[in-house]
């Protein structure tokens, strides 16, 4: 396989992924600030952009933190290379230079979301209707995961792909924490009644992973066991302990039919201990942080081993 | 409100479906019935299906003046134009005939030069040829072939009668759409398909890939064959992604590409170089080689001449191959099957005139307005004056770029192009002129298309039907007739 396209593979898998997620993270804020006092609402929003590490680029292109600006920065904004709607594009734009090795409904579904999102990405912004488009583009993101999943053969195009998909996967779960520590951070300088219970409760729905908590879990929800469960639980999909075995396994079968050293090792990925609620304040979210950089170097050395640029 | 074909106005003119009584021809009598009892809203519904379905698939094109954005949705009509299967199997003979004589023209042109000795072809118009390769003389590709895949323009004038307007043998495009076309009908008009004895067009890919296999200089049992694109913002960009998939090929861009001091060429992979045998090259020779052509193309391979001329690799269609598809030469091309066939063109040429000969310069510049004239190396419909639709101004300019130039036009007479029912924006069919891109592929064997691209002048009167100058395309089926 072609270096070039197996690194648009990867990029068309992240940004799949990051569509998707954006959406999640979006969905999820919109359903839990319902439940919160309205000062907070404002400054909640803006959590978003700053646990995407978009702060900068938001500040200079909106003056207003207002609700309307984060989320049309989110669905909509070209200039965010991260909205759903940029997203989208580059996943469209990597698949049609890689058209050779995917599965032609594979083509036609992409274009499809990419056409819906051209069409539809004014409802992102209406509070009325924001539902239902954020539902459209998981739900077509799902599908077209699922179309790969069914019928794309397993070789290194399929390898990279997962590689892209679960490095996105487990870089966006520790942001969906980061965002409901966030929040939490937020209700306490407000001094509101403790609405922790709210918050983690939609941490868990925003990965689909409400009821999966309660069945493996069979706790209530609890601001530690859902930390604990989104990092280190290894038959959740989306947990960052799932996401490792899946970017290892990917790594290996690649460095086996590519006859290159596996660049990546996740034993190495830090870890924080929980036990109680108290540590999810800050040392929490400065671990987050350590996390993300830690995926972002695993990145980087997929790069160099199989997308050399000579 | 149904569809009454009487009152289509086709009178003066050759119409493919309809003759100029009002009446569909034999072939076309169940698809004229069907349409027409479809009427006009329902044939505006399968209009817009096959719009959502050709936006869906992602079929398009670029237009380059088209700022923004950079493929455009295929303009499609969704009634096919039909051509009789007993028609259409002396066409392709006469297609195989042509592109044969093409290539033994070709291969001599950069050896021996016979033709010229005997008189027949002049040399300066090998030594004045935009598109002849000094650098290609001698080179030895196999079975001598130089033109692999082929698009020659048919058209279809008022008496009924095909010609041959042009061929196209540097890098000829439009067979995806031709497959994009059918499959976007099968799901537009199914009604018709399971009733009608429509042959199929799907096998181009794999006879494309046959013919690219066969030219492998490596004798392996799976030889490495790449489609080489000169990337996402060339016209035909979705063509080249279409047919790679099509045929399991790898895509390639030029910096996928490396020739190594053992003169064979690589690509890079995730597992390093490996070796590759044979390039469908979609890029123009200018840019295949920045070594020896084009010094600053970014779009090619450096060294790749080297390693074809060292028969380490094999090219489709070889550097050079443009020689033949001059618009001068074309005007030779009966000659040229007589002199290495011993046989009559089966398909006749359109009667053209060089200006470099004195008197028929003379008689295109008397005759511009009623002329069409050309220029001979161009493609895709720029710069050619089509004289009944011209402004005084205009002919005035040609008429110039004539005498200071003559080698380098030629003029026909402008042929009233058949027609077919085209649906306009009022969603009645109108006629619409059209022309017929047949693709003609040769390696070890021959090979026609059955049918081709049908591309249509969308806008009432034009007789010009080049994507890239806003036509369209339709469905082209041939079909066999029952035995009667």
């Amino acid at each position: 396989m072609l270096a070039r396209v197996a690194e648009r593979l990867y990029w068309a898998a992240r940004y799949l992924e990051r569509a998707e997620n954006t959406s999640r993270l979006i969905g999820v804020y919109d359903n839990l600030l319902f439940d919160l006092p309205k000062d907070l609402l404002d400054i909640s929003w803006f959590n978003l952009i700053e646990l995407n590490s978009s702060a900068e680029t938001f500040n200079r292109r909106y003056k207003v933190r207002s609700e309307r600006n984060i989320v049309k920065f989110l669905v909509s904004d070209p200039d965010n290379p991260s909205s759903i709607a940029a997203s989208v594009r580059a996943v469209r734009e990597n698949l049609r230079t890689t058209r050779d090795v995917i599965p032609p409904a594979a083509w036609e579904q992409v274009n499809e979301l990419f056409i819906y999102v051209n069409k539809h990405s004014r409802d992102g912004l209406l509070r009325a209707r924001r539902h239902e488009f954020l539902t459209e583009i998981i739900e077509r993101s799902q599908s077209l995961n699922g179309l790969l999943h069914g019928s794309l053969i397993r070789d290194e195009a399929w390898q990279f792909i997962k590689l892209g998909r679960n490095i996105e996967r487990a870089d966006m779960t520790t942001r969906i924490l980061d965002a409901g520590a966030a929040v939490l951070e937020n209700t306490k300088v407000f001094e509101t009644s403790n609405p922790a219970q709210v918050i983690w409760g939609n941490v868990l729905r925003s990965i689909d992973a409400y009821m999966s908590y309660r069945r493996a879990v069979k706790s209530t929800v609890r601001g530690s066991d859902v930390a604990r469960f989104l990092l280190d639980e290894e038959l959740l999909p989306r947990s960052v302990a799932y996401c490792s075995r899946q970017i290892c396994q990917a790594a290996t079968n690649l460095s086996q039919v590519s006859g290159r050293k596996s660049p990546v090792n996740t034993d190495k990925l830090p870890k924080y201990i929980i036990e109680k609620e108290g540590d999810l304040g800050a040392d929490f979210r400065s671990y987050l942080n350590e996390l993300q950089l830690a995926i972002a170097a695993i990145h980087v050395q997929i790069c160099q081993t199989w997308f050399p640029h000579d | 409100m149904s569809i009454e074909w009487k009152n289509y106005e086709c009178a003066d003119l050759y119409d493919e479906l309809i003759n100029n009584r009002g009446n569909p021809r034999q072939p076309a009598r169940r698809l004229a019935n069907f349409v027409s009892k479809l009427g006009v809203e329902e044939l505006q519904k399968r209009r817009q299906l096959a719009d959502a379905t050709v936006q869906d698939m992602g079929v398009s094109f670029t237009v380059y003046t088209d700022e923004g954005n950079i493929d455009r949705a295929w303009p499609f009509d969704i009634i096919p134009r039909i051509i009789p299967a007993k028609e259409w199997n002396q066409i392709a003979l006469g297609l195989k005939q042509r592109l044969k004589a093409l290539n033994l023209f070709i291969n001599d042109i950069y050896h021996k030069q016979e033709i010229i000795k005997d008189g027949i072809v002049p040399a300066y118009l090998i030594q004045n040829s935009k598109n002849f390769r000094p650098e290609c003389v001698g080179v030895k590709p196999a079975f001598g072939v130089w033109a692999h895949i082929c698009g020659s323009d048919l058209v279809r004038d008022a008496d009924g009668k095909m010609y041959v307007l042009e061929d196209n043998l540097r890098v000829p495009s439009g067979v995806s759409y031709m497959l994009e076309n059918r499959a976007v009908t099968k799901r537009v008009l199914p009604e018709v398909f399971g009733r009608e004895n429509v042959l199929p067009v799907d096998d181009y890919p794999s006879k494309l890939f046959d013919m690219l296999a066969a030219l492998s200089p490596r004798k392996v049992k799976q030889p490495e064959i790449v489609v080489l694109t000169p990337g996402i913002y060339n016209s035909a960009y979705f063509e080249h992604a279409f047919l790679a998939q099509q045929m399991g090929a790898e895509l390639v861009e030029g910096s996928d590409l490396l020739v190594d001091t053992d003169d064979c060429v690589y690509m890079r992979t995730i597992r390093g170089r490996e070796r590759v045998d044979v390039i469908y090259r979609r890029i123009d020779d200018m840019f295949i080689d920045p070594e020896v052509f084009s010094k600053d193309s970014m779009l090619g391979v450096p060294g790749l001449m080297r390693a074809w001329k060292k028969g380490n690799v094999a090219l489709a269609n070889a550097p050079g191959a443009g020689v033949a598809d001059d618009k001068v030469i074309y005007a030779y091309v009966p000659k040229i099957i007589e002199y290495y066939l011993g046989e009559k063109a089966l398909i006749p040429n359109v009667p053209t005139y060089l200006c470099d000969n004195e008197d028929e310069r003379e008689y295109v510049i008397e005759h511009i307005h009623e002329l069409v004239v050309k220029p001979a190396n161009e493609s895709g419909g720029y710069g050619m004056l089509v004289g009944p639709h011209s402004t005084k101004k205009d002919q005035e300019k040609f008429v110039k770029l004539i005498k200071e130039n003559p080698r380098n036009y030629i003029a026909q007479p402008t042929l009233m192009l058949s027609t077919a029912p085209t649906l306009t924006d009022g969603g009645r069919p109108e006629p619409r002129h059209l022309d017929l891109r047949p693709f003609i592929l040769q390696s070890k064997d021959l090979y026609v298309t059955t049918g081709g691209l049908t591309r249509v002048a969308m806008v009432k009167g034009s007789l010009v039907v080049n994507s890239s100058q806003g036509g369209g395309s339709k469905d082209t089926w041939i079909v066999e007739s029952e035995g009667v």
